[in-house]
């Protein structure tokens, strides 16, 4: 039997999470006072757990390595979030959700923690609600909703294009409420550097207070990582500059499984790459692609003139245009999920059909749906005859309101017109379902170490949907890490406050010290960055959309080498003891060298396709699929968790074996 | 699209840290492409920097994508630089001329220290908030259900604009009063408009205004630099209706 | 009192007050222009002998004035203290207009020119009714009434006649800014009257000093 304990409740699926929470431990509200509990991460899940612990009467210390809880990257998020509420009759319900999102994950998730997730989906939206948080509203007065990733039915609430924001200024709000009553204590400006086991518990966190450099110690009878996904460790990708894996990454040394870790989603509407210099993508909402046609063209010669500027895609025809989603997939065409239509991009550039000067990008044309929505409009308002100008001047008004913010963001960052000519995108790291493996009560495998939102692996399997991260993060803070945290800190009433004037504190101290000691004194010659882009061209080139063996086990070398060569060369200017976002910087970048290996070594083992992991050892050889990705149930139905050994590459391989006993496992298809 | 490149002189304010004195200091860049954002700029002159053996300049920012209103500074004499509507981040060069000169400071005010460099100290909005910036809800789910209240359009959208606020601090850097009205008026609208917020509202305005006078932020003289350099177009109309909000909450 | 708030209400509420004064101010001063200032002569002897005038709204005016000037100062010394380190490079007409960022500019020239205006009229007449005990209005020696009579005197000398034009003017530009920002202080603002708020306090501030400026040419040039 695996050393893996998923603790899932016995019972039927819809009964387990009622049946557990009745048999949960609870604290009497007089002890909860004696217990402290620190937050790593402040966005969703993590504003959400520490503003409810707080509540429940826990002592929070909550930390955020910005300056502020509000700037979470959880804030960046656009469309909206899901939930079970049917408020549009379309028959929805929580099996439904449920059911999307196992199949979303293409079977890769764990099915009652999906359960769980779907059960209390309809609570976030009336705790928000409740919270102030403006969704959008119809005319009645009642909340909007809007479809959303292929899914069937309408349950994603919003508001604009801004939904993270709000639900994060929400969760935020949740948070001053305790701050003001001193209920959290919070640490801006301060990110986790080492955790801190005590006979075999996690007991507490070593920080370094990034203003003035000082080392400090926290100490709490439960540790809570709530510090997002991995995504950064490709350099260039939606996440914030500052996102990263190291608290993560510090407890997975200290003995956390790491699950999953090479399940990516690539997000295939970005705004492309427009030079080296490049710090970051900026995500277009999926949405777009509702109206927008994706295409390349045929000819080698005249994707030459676009380049060389001596042709404009306006220029040509329809027969010289290849509509390739539309050709290959004529069923669901341009509204394919995320890692197909990614795919496809992808091989089109691979082929030399990238229309920009880097050669990876592709276009977005939107002229198909201002046609068709000018003549729409015309024969609503009743003109006869309208000429072509007429009807462009309609239809760009449509689109005008539908997408008008995205449309305005894409021409400020690219200095184009996209109602005149095709946008250009290109797809993007975005998310990563895999992280710290943890059980039915988010505990990872160090017994007070817990794990929530993007920074554990367990609900989206290989694949997310749109809409579900949102719902994943304040589903675990606000209503499942608090519930289950109690069954933990039940035992803990008598331990009394937590010391961190021990031999296991100053152990930890003393090796965070050394490890920037060492960065400080390498005076090096290449700056952090330079091999932060280094280790992300590996990545993105071997490890990225398509994977094959000999890229994988190249990428594992080039990775060590590049690692190596960090553990030399870097250069770390200042001090250690100032603000000094160099060492900041490095001491992530260190971490990533090491993730990306053992990413990398995930995806070698891992000899199937399935949802964003792509082998192209892996594919339909013929039939209809023919040359799509092929899951292979027989030996890859499992979370693949990795026991830190003391190299990434000596990472050893645990698996839990995924029961699917609501859900039949099914092959995708979008012919 | 053209790939015209230009050389800059920057002047960029330098501070060591909280206490030390800052001074501007000159650097030129070059081969600055004009569709680089404002601070791929500033990564560029960093790097050069590293590799020089200096110290880079620090600066605010992190989602680069213009929502988490982390990034700041005060470009050529106005909050988040000459374009409209844009954070820093979303600044692109574009908008300068080869040659030019361009004057970077931190974003300025008694209640925004300098930190270091071009970061400054934004606290005092978190403790603005902390004062009374949310509803009194316990997070525990069982609250009524979401449609039990309707509210109207109108309301929920005018909420939703002024709850946009990144809190930056645009507002601040660029009022000639260094006045922290905007910022605060926002979420005081945000509630104020909303059913489940006006309960508290009272109490709410009181608080978040003497915690904001508190802070060491200026008088609002409405002269309307805070809604032209707000990034995301936070309307006066918030001051005006935090302004009737407290005058409600003090003749009650 | 004591928050920035209320602090900019009572500035915004003398404000109101002072606006509403130089309306009256202004009306009964244009009736000067016609015939030869008989109604002024009546509306003065009135203004000026009324006890309730005298003694309850000339205090409160008084008192509305020095409020708002110290009120004024004290803001403008706090908003200073504000951002204790200032720009090198600032640019702020890119963002607000002239009159909004200098209404302690405008504000000290009208205070200024107070000063004059007083030592003109009101000293004289302060001095005459309650020193001199003459509340008969009448010119000295001669037959008639004295209001019209002073105040036509006072607009012989051309660069007295060139201080209050370059006042008005000043006052024009205080009331550009104060007149809206007024109704903004007091929260009397949103998308629907504030363009008509915004028409109205331009048409207040522009028309008003203007037509302070013509009485002072109009009895400048007719006694050329």
């Amino acid at each position: 039997m695996s050393v893996l304990n998923a603790k899932i409740p016995e019972g039927p699926i819809k009964d387990k999470w009622t049946n557990h929470k009745n048999k949960i431990n609870l604290v009497n509200p007089a002890n909860k006072r004696l217990i402290d509990v620190i937050v790593v991460g402040t966005g969703l899940a993590g504003g959400s757990a520490a503003a409810s612990l707080a509540e429940m009467g826990y002592k929070v210390k909550a930390f955020a390595f910005q300056d502020s809880p509000r700037r979470a990257h959880s804030i960046a998020a656009q469309g909206g979030i899901n939930a079970a509420k049917n408020y549009q009759n379309d028959g929805d319900s929580v099996y439904r959700l449920f059911y999307d999102t196992v199949k979303g994950g293409d079977y890769r998730g764990r099915e009652a923690n999906v359960y769980r997730l779907a059960e209390v989906s309809a609570n976030i939206i009336d705790q928000c609600v409740a919270q102030g948080v403006p969704f959008a509203r119809e005319y009645g007065g009642l909340l909007d909703n809007r479809s959303f990733g292929g899914v069937l039915v309408s349950r994603t609430f919003y508001a604009k294009g801004q939904t993270g924001q709000q639900l994060l200024l929400g969760a935020y709000s949740a948070m001053n409420r305790q701050i003001g009553k001193g209920k959290i204590q919070m640490y801006n400006r301060h990110e986790m550097l080492e955790l801190v086991i005590v006979d075999g518990k996690a007991r507490g966190i070593i920080v370094r207070n990034l203003v003035t450099g000082a080392i400090e110690r926290h100490s709490a009878h439960a540790v809570v990582l709530a510090t997002g996904g991995y995504g950064n460790v490709f350099f260039l990708s939606t996440n914030a500059m500052g996102s990263n894996v190291t608290a993560a990454w510090r407890a997975h040394k200290k003995g956390a499984f790491f699950a999953n870790p090479c399940y990516t989603q690539i997000h295939p509407t970005c705004i492309p790459r427009s030079g080296d210099y490049q710090s970051k993508l900026t995500l277009m909402s999926e949405s777009l692609r509702n109206d927008g046609r994706i295409w390349v063209p045929k000819k080698m010669e005249d994707v030459e003139a676009i380049r060389a500027g001596r042709k404009k895609p306006t220029d040509l025809s329809e027969d010289e245009r290849d509509y390739y989603l539309e050709r290959r997939y004529p069923a669901f065409g341009n509204l394919v999920p995320r890692d197909v239509a990614s795919r496809a991009a992808k091989e089109r550039c691979d082929a030399g059909f990238g229309v920009n000067q880097t050669g990876e990008a592709v276009y977005l044309d939107f002229k198909s749906a201002i046609e068709r929505y000018g003549k729409e409009q015309a024969t609503v308002r009743g003109e006869k005859n309208p000429s072509k100008e007429r009807i462009i001047e309609l239809g760009e008004e449509v689109v005008r309101t539908k997408y008008g913010n995205l449309f305005q963001m894409y021409e400020k960052i690219v200095d184009e017109n996209p109602y005149k000519t095709p946008m250009m995108i290109y797809p993007a790291v975005h998310y990563t379902m895999g992280g710290l493996w943890v059980d039915y009560n988010l505990m990872t495998t160090i017994p007070g170490c817990y794990a929530a939102g993007e920074a554990n692996f367990s609900d989206h399997g290989a694949n997310r949907l749109g809409a579900s991260a949102l719902m994943q993060g304040l589903a675990d803070g606000y209503f499942v890490l608090p519930y289950t945290i109690g069954d933990y800190l039940a035992d803990e009433i008598r331990t009394g406050p937590i010391s961190t004037d021990t031999p296991e504190f100053d152990e930890a101290e003393k090796s965070v010290v050394e490890r920037i000691d060492t960065l400080m004194n390498i005076n090096g010659s290449q700056s952090v960055d330079s091999f932060h882009k280094r280790l992300g061209m590996v990545m993105w080139n071997k490890v990225g959309m398509s994977r094959n063996a000999k890229g994988l086990e190249e990428a594992i070398q080039e990775i060590r080498t590049i690692r190596e060569e960090f553990w030399k060369d870097v250069r770390i200017p200042g001090s250690k003891n100032e603000f000094n976002t160099e060492l900041a910087k490095a001491m992530r970048v260190a971490d990533f060298l090491e993730l990306g290996e053992l990413f990398a070594k995930d995806a070698l083992h891992r000899n199937e396709s399935c949802g964003g992991h792509f082998r192209e050892e892996s594919v339909e050889l013929d039939g209809e699929q023919k040359g799509e990705a092929k899951r292979d149930d027989v030996n890859f139905k499992y979370v693949a968790a990795w026991e830190w050994n003391g190299d990434p590459g000596a990472a050893n391989l645990h698996k839990e074996d995924l029961e699917f006993k609501d859900i039949e496992l099914k092959q995708r298809s979008y012919k | 699209m053209s790939d015209k490149t230009m050389n800059l002189t920057l002047k960029i304010w330098r501070q060591k840290d909280a206490k030390s004195k800052g001074k501007m200091e000159t650097y030129p860049v070059t081969g600055i492409s004009e569709h680089m954002s404002f601070l791929e700029m500033l990564d560029v002159l960093n790097e050069q920097l590293v590799v020089e053996g200096k110290e880079p300049v620090e600066f605010d920012h992190d989602c680069r994508e213009g929502i988490c209103g982390m990034c700041s500074l005060h470009i050529n004499g106005e909050a988040h630089g000459p374009d409209r509507r844009v954070t820093t981040c979303q600044l692109h060069m574009r908008m300068f001329k080869d040659g030019e000169t361009i004057y970077i400071e931190p974003f300025r005010a008694k209640g925004f220290p300098v930190v270091k460099d071009l970061v400054v100290d934004r606290s005092a909005f978190d403790r603005i908030q902390h004062a009374g910036g949310f509803v009194s809800v316990n997070t525990s789910g069982n609250t009524i259900d979401a449609n039990a209240i309707p509210v109207p359009k109108d309301d929920a959208d005018e909420a939703f604009n002024a709850a946009t606020c990144i809190g930056c601090g645009a507002c601040v850097a660029s009022c000639k009063n260094a006045s922290a009205m905007l910022f605060v008026s926002a979420k005081v609208s945000q509630f104020s408009l909303l059913p489940q917020g006006k309960v508290e509202a009272k109490d709410r305005v009181m608080k978040m205004v003497k915690q904001m006078d508190l802070e060491g932020f200026g008088n609002c003289t409405n002269t309307g630099a805070c809604e032209v350099e707000c990034p995301k177009g936070i309307s006066l109309d918030n001051i005006a209706r935090m302004n009737r909000e407290y005058l409600k909450a003090s003749l009650k | 009192m004591k928050t920035s708030i209320a602090r900019k209400v009572l500035m915004a509420l003398s404000g109101f007050f002072l606006i509403v004064f130089l309306l009256q101010h202004f009306i009964i001063n244009f009736t000067s222009v016609f015939g030869h200032g008989e109604t002024f002569n009546s509306l003065s002897h009135f203004m000026g002998t009324s006890p309730m005038v005298q003694f309850v709204a000339q205090p409160i005016l008084i008192f509305g004035v020095i409020f708002h000037l110290a009120m004024g100062m004290y803001l403008e010394a706090q908003n200073n203290k504000a951002r204790n380190v200032k720009y090198v490079m600032n640019k702020p007409g890119e963002n607000a207009s002239w009159m909004s960022r200098n209404m302690i500019i405008t504000g000290v020239m009208i205070l200024l020119f107070l000063g004059l205006h007083f030592y003109d009229f009101w000293i004289p007449e302060i001095k005459t009714k309650f020193i001199d005990g003459d509340m008969s209005g009448a010119l000295n020696g001669v037959e008639g009434t004295r209001y019209f009579h002073e105040l036509q005197h006072k607009f012989v000398d051309v660069w007295r006649v060139i201080i209050y034009c370059l006042s008005f003017v000043f006052l024009s530009l205080h009331l550009l800014h104060g007149f809206q920002s007024a109704f903004q202080s007091v929260g009397f603002r949103n998308h629907k009257y504030l363009p008509t708020i915004k028409k109205l306090g331009n048409l207040y501030a522009v028309l008003i000093p203007a037509g302070f400026i013509f009485i002072a040419l109009f009895h400048y040039l007719t006694q050329l």
